[in-house]
């Protein structure tokens, strides 16, 4: 479907990652590049090594070999926040909010790394370190309201519902004006509304934001409905890769997630939904 | 009315005095705390201070400011030295490594003979004065503040609340560490210098275990929402022992009673309330 999308440059390139914990491989050898303007992603069955993909590329974990380029540019010696400066954003399977903090103060946080005050102009409350400091405010209004969460700017982030807060989360991610940015299974704990609110937004990250977007998720309606590409990824090793129409229909995938062909009685499975 | 508050002054000086020390020992473990670290090194910073300016102005013979110069850079210089190899650390880990600094620097101090060895340092010139003390304080407490609603102060609270998320903001939080502990040796070698120059004597013993757990408890009964929670408590806790006199053998024992009941009714201190973090 997607010619498009191989014609610029990969935004993200993932190549031979791999991650030994001990003698267990939690990620094995595993590459895929992402395009730009795109929405990848990366599915597996539980365990399959996804989130620690994503803490490899945000700087979280250190990667056992491989190495990780963003816009051909190699991240692999780069701390988290150096990360975050390149253009890395991230959010968390379980939500990582900063909850004693006001909404808006999370997403302004989330900005750290493109403010530029020192201590200096801070302690004598300069002219600029206050106009930057309002610009900061409005902007992060902005992103709030790309979210749909204006209303909540003053309340206590801890005290926002679940839904509320994984949306909270990617404002405070677009905060830092990422190049890519990796959601871990952002629909996680939403309710069948929430999440159907997902999708658009998502889209809307790329096609209005112009963002790239890694997402790990398990709701596979979601996955199927939003992704330009997919890689499928279980054991810690590469099984498949391509569209969602050719990765629904690979001989590989569709066993790791059902086991094999003669396991077809267990329709109650909600991993049934990759074939549906 | 002004021969009143002159009698006042005189006869309760030690402890106007002491209020503004702890105060400022206060804001020094508040640093620490805000960031998320369990803080205990500030006695032996204070006794580095308090020793350094004590030198500089009883032995050498400088000049005020000097000794306080000095008392600033030389506890910054031990924490920029020990911040490298403990920074890893976290918790208890970090608390035992602070009070093993603090062991360290006591028995360096009690076995420096020029220093005065386990009799201390006498004769220490009256310096300072109850306005450079008050003066100090409060300039301190608006510049938290200041800090506090910055990029800084939120960079600072990111990082208590969920270090790694704070590092996916862009939080550089290794420099955030060692700088927080450098600025908080730096306030506590202003307040070991300021009080050595106003009690006249310092001796090795004054800046152990019981000291680092004192200041802690300034923080733990203030609260840490704002800077000024921990100055709060440290004025409730040096005036304590003088409305209690009749208790003040238990002393140690009251700070111990107030940490318990602090942590199990009021985890989040006196003054709970939280400071914005936008201008």
């Amino acid at each position: 479907m997607t010619t498009m999308s191989h014609i610029a440059h990969p935004t993200l390139e993932v190549d031979g990652l791999t991650k030994q914990f001990g003698g267990l491989f939690a990620v094995d050898d595993v590459t895929f590049q992402v395009s730009q303007n795109t929405v990848h992603g990366l599915i597996g069955p539980n365990g399959a090594g996804k989130t620690t993909v994503f803490n490899m590329i945000s700087g979280v974990l250190p990667a056992t070999a491989g190495s990780i380029r963003l816009l051909e540019e190699p991240l692999d010696e780069m701390p988290t926040w150096e990360r975050t400066k390149r253009g890395v954003a991230r959010t968390f399977q379980n939500i990582r909010m900063f909850g004693d903090m006001r909404v808006i103060e999370n997403v302004i946080t989330g900005m750290h790394s493109r403010l530029k005050s020192d201590i200096g102009s801070i302690l004598v409350r300069q002219g600029k370190f206050k106009k930057e400091e309002k610009e900061a405010e409005e902007k992060a209004r902005e992103h709030l309201a790309f979210v749909g969460l204006e209303q909540a700017a003053d309340r206590r982030a801890g005290d926002l519902s679940y839904g509320d807060q994984r949306r909270l989360e990617i404002a405070r991610a677009l905060a830092s004006q990422p190049k890519i940015l990796l959601l871990d299974e952002p629909a996680a704990g939403m309710n069948p509304a929430e999440t159907h609110a997902l999708i658009p937004l998502l889209q809307r990250l790329r096609d209005e934001r112009g963002l790239t977007l890694l997402v790990v998720e398990h709701d596979m309606h979601l996955v199927m409905s939003l992704c330009d590409r997919i890689t499928v990824i279980n054991f810690g090793k590469r099984i498949a890769e391509g569209t969602p129409a050719e990765v629904r229909e690979h001989p590989a995938v569709i066993e790791a997630y059902l086991g094999h062909k003669a396991d077809d009685k267990k329709t109650t499975d909600p991993t049934n939904r990759v074939t549906s | 009315m002004l021969d009143s508050l002159s009698d006042l002054y005189w006869t309760y000086q030690n402890i106007i005095h002491g209020i503004a020390v702890n105060g400022i020992l206060g804001l020094s473990v508040y640093v620490v705390l805000s960031i998320g670290q369990l803080a205990l090194g500030q006695a032996a910073f204070m006794g580095i201070g308090a020793y350094f300016g004590a030198i500089a102005t009883t032995k050498l013979g400088l000049p005020f400011p000097v000794a306080l110069l000095a008392s600033v850079l030389a506890p910054a210089a031990v924490a920029f030295a020990i911040g490298a190899p403990t920074l890893r650390l976290t918790g208890v880990y970090l608390a035992i490594s602070m009070l093993g600094l603090g062991e360290i620097s006591r028995l360096l101090f009690l076995n420096w003979e020029y220093a005065g060895g386990a009799l201390g340092l006498s004769g220490i010139p009256e310096r300072g004065g109850v306005y450079l003390l008050y003066g100090t304080l409060i300039v301190l407490i608006i510049a938290f503040f200041f800090v506090g609603r910055s990029r800084i102060g939120r960079a600072m609270e990111a990082m208590r609340e969920d270090e790694t998320a704070a590092g996916v903001m862009g939080v550089n939080v290794p420099r955030y560490k060692l700088a927080t502990l450098v600025v908080s040796a730096m306030l506590a070698g202003v307040a070991g210098c300021l009080s050595a120059h106003l009690s006249s004597f310092i001796g090795p013993n004054e800046y152990g275990f019981e000291m680092a757990t004192t200041i802690l408890s300034f923080a733990l009964l203030g609260g840490i929402g704002t800077p000024l929670g921990p100055v709060v408590g440290a004025a409730i806790l040096t005036l304590l022992p003088e409305v209690l006199r009749f208790l003040a053998d238990y002393r140690l024992m009251i700070n111990g009673a107030i940490i318990v009941i602090a942590v199990l009714f009021m985890p989040r201190g006196l003054l709970s309330w939280r400071m914005k973090r936008t201008v």
